[in-house]
């Protein structure tokens, strides 16, 4: 028993000097996430507005483009946005690299989800609209996309999760995030269970009221429908 | 009843509308004309095509053959060549506007209020000044008696108050043309009068009507003129005492004997 | 334009035949890690239905924790930790206990949806014939319950899939981590990086249209959907 209590010894006196280091690591967890999600929810929308296009060649793109999106791991994608690119010439900062490629695959599933929220609208909304003279961009605008709101938020919040976590693979190319903030820790103070499971720790803090929120959110918005 | 012009062009022109859904043809050449002001009830039983035919005016659903015009203008489509090709839904909505369509399940935008329900397109689509669409709003809300609801939301109204708002939203547009497409069918008994008085007020006041209903002593009262309409063809038409009280064709007899049975 | 065309093709014949080894290691790993998760996941699933907290909470705590912490922290604990307090895994052992374990806790709500779906009759019919509730479950209740429970899983199964180039970052010899060694020997991360998204693409489409098809054939079969009347339909909008 003496080792497990050895190590929680350790962990606590540890504290003070590993969390601070690490919550500076967190806070960037937290830019990238935000920053992402802004991108993957207007890109996304695009290509939802794209596969209700009249123009064919718009949906089967987006199709193909969110297919594709969801068959390639997020890590080969980042891969080829940081080193891909930098090989001819565009060296992107790790941090942006880091919102392209999680931005990439998050408007794949942002368009999923915007889209199934336009979808829950009943159709005879778009057809008041346009029957008082709105073109089809008006009635999207001030009465389809207001109303596909409330649909799309629980979902959202669900994303945003599982975007939070997928941070963490931004640490490969050293953008400083919290796993990466970890990673150099462990590397200077050989403590490896101690900082990862603190940082865990801290991803729970982080994910748990997210995921709170998004319960409380899918709740109160069912209801009334 | 207001006095129907004949002598001028037709408000409304239908000529040889064809439209299918699928292998299932609902219109199958129907052709009519609506002059100004003057207010065509269309009744007949489920599945006759009156709804349809009401959609294509509008343009809400594409006919494979036939032309519209509203006022002398070809609607959803134009000329090249000598062709008719049909035109977008963005070019639709100009026309779209100077029409006004009342839905039976009322499409209310449940995210905005009475008002804001009314004065929407008057300030988006016309350009109106806010203050100026909800004053508009206003009147028309008053007008169609529920001035002490203009914040309510429509969950929070009766079937009968969502549809007069429908109405009040159309007008707002100060359209040429109403059309209403069942405005009393999803209703519950004791509402449906209100919502009638206030399409029997439009009627007093000269609006060219087309009236798609079920209610028909309504129509026999409402109207100048009335189309029998059944498996896609208008079977007859004529002045309300005519089709009421005597209907030429047996379809019409065997339809007005079932409906009037109650 | 033709000598380019040339260069690439004689580079492919160099990188596809790793590459490609590297792919089938991917599978096998995905495989075996989606085992793990099958059968850990199962048994959470079934602590977690379980009316004993004592059974209950510490299943529910697992089952959030991985849920809420990233899966590549999760693999480090797995090979770095341990190996700070004593227990050295090689990094394969470790990438199929990461992996597994990660994919368990989402299984065990994909099964617990799943027994639910089964109708409670079906176990009280069980019971009643004197089964028990382990009987129940395995004669009667999971034998249907499978059917549901497979085209979730199965997309777990292709996001498992996906994490396992994950275990790159352990150097755990799959497709990514043969990928960055090539791309270390020939500076050329843009084509060879591509071509790893293609492989990728060549293994997750077709399981995705499989997943597809078993969606439809679960649907087809247990629900008893009125068929909607014709005009309804062909009701097509003028949009």
């Amino acid at each position: 028993m003496s080792g497990f209590a050895r190590f929680w010894e350790i962990l606590i006196a540890k504290l003070p000097v590993f969390l601070p280091y690490l919550l500076k690591g967190a806070l960037v967890t937290l830019k990238i996430t935000g920053a992402t999600l802004v991108v993957a929810a207007l890109f996304g929308l695009v290509l939802a507005l794209m596969q209700r296009s009249r123009l064919r060649v718009l949906g089967v793109v987006s199709a193909a483009y969110i297919e594709i999106m969801r068959s390639v791991p997020v890590l080969t994608t980042l891969f080829v946005i940081y080193f891909g690119l930098a090989s001819i010439g565009i060296q992107l900062p790790s941090f942006i690299a880091a919102v392209i490629g999680l931005g990439m695959l998050g408007a794949a599933y942002m368009a999923e989800i915007i889209r199934a929220g336009i979808e829950a609208v009943h159709h005879g909304q778009r057809e008041a609209a346009v029957s008082l003279g709105m073109t089809p961009a008006q009635a999207m605008r001030f009465i389809v996309l207001p109303q596909a709101l409330r649909v799309i938020v629980a979902p959202t919040a669900n994303y945003t999760i599982g975007l939070l976590k997928d941070t963490a693979i931004v640490s490969t190319v050293a953008a400083p995030e919290l796993l990466f903030a970890a990673k150099t820790l462990v590397s200077q103070t050989i403590l490896p269970m101690q900082v990862y499971m603190l940082t865990a720790g801290i991803y729970l803090a982080m994910s748990w009221p997210l995921a709170r929120a998004a319960h409380y959110l899918e709740a109160r918005l069912s209801r009334g429908v | 009843m207001s006095p129907t012009d004949h002598s001028a062009p037709p408000m409304v022109r239908v000529v040889d509308l064809h439209k299918q859904f699928g292998d299932h043809e609902v219109l199958r050449g129907v052709s009519v004309d609506v002059a100004m002001g003057e207010k065509i009830a269309i009744i007949g039983p489920s599945g006759a095509g009156k709804s349809t035919l009401l959609r294509c005016i509008n343009y809400l659903e594409r006919p494979q053959r036939g032309h519209i015009f509203l006022d002398g203008v070809l609607v959803g489509e134009r000329q090249e060549n000598g062709h008719y090709v049909q035109v977008s839904e963005r070019d639709l909505a100009p026309v779209r506007a100077q029409m006004g369509m009342v839905f039976q399940r009322f499409n209310l935008f449940p995210h905005l209020t009475a008002l804001q329900n009314v004065a929407i397109s008057p300030h988006r689509v016309l350009g109106l000044p806010k203050a100026e669409a909800e004053s508009r709003a206003s009147e028309l809300l008053d007008k169609v008696g529920l001035s002490g609801k203009t914040h309510a939301f429509p969950e929070k109204l009766s079937g009968g108050q969502q549809q007069r708002v429908a109405i009040a939203r159309a007008l707002a547009m100060r359209p040429k043309l109403m059309l209403f497409d069942e405005a009393t069918s999803a209703l519950d008994p004791e509402l449906i009068g209100e919502v009638l008085e206030v399409i029997r007020t439009l009627a007093r006041e000269g609006m060219t009507m087309l009236i798609v209903t079920h209610e028909m002593h309504f129509a026999e009262d409402v109207a100048d003129r009335v189309l029998f309409m059944d498996d896609g063809v208008i079977v007859e038409e004529g002045g309300p005492h005519v089709i009421f009280r005597a209907p030429q064709h047996e379809r019409t007899r065997a339809f007005l004997r079932a409906v009037l049975q109650r | 334009m033709d000598q380019l065309i040339a260069g690439y093709a004689d580079s492919l014949g160099v990188w596809l035949p790793p590459l490609a080894r590297a792919a089938k290691f991917t599978l096998n790993i995905a495989l075996l890690s989606i085992l793990v998760g099958a059968v850990a996941g199962l048994l959470l699933a079934l602590l977690k239905m379980s009316r004993r907290p004592i059974l209950r909470r510490p299943a529910d705590l697992y089952i959030e924790v991985i849920r809420g912490t990233p899966a590549l922290a999760q693999l480090y604990i797995v090979y770095f930790g341990l190996a700070g307090v004593g227990l050295t895994l090689d990094n394969v052992t470790a990438a199929v206990v990461a992996l597994g374990l990660n994919a368990a806790a989402y299984m065990a709500e994909i099964y617990r949806a799943g027994i639910e779906s089964v109708h409670a009759g079906q176990r009280e019919a069980a019971m009643s014939l004197g089964m028990t509730p382990l009987q129940a479950l395995r004669f009667i209740v999971l034998p249907q319950a499978w059917r549901v429970v497979l085209p979730p899983g199965a997309n777990l199964g292709i996001a498992v899939l996906k994490d396992t180039s994950l275990a790159s970052a352990i150097a755990t010899p799959e497709l990514m981590s043969r990928a960055y060694d090539l791309v270390g020997q020939t500076w050329r991360p843009m084509p060879i990086y591509i071509v790893v998204a293609i492989m990728y693409m060549a293994m997750c489409l077709p399981l995705g249209q499989l997943v597809h098809h078993l969606e439809r054939s679960v649907k087809r079969s247990d629900v008893r959907i009125a068929k909607a009347p014709a005009r309804w339909r062909q009701r097509v909008s003028a949009t």
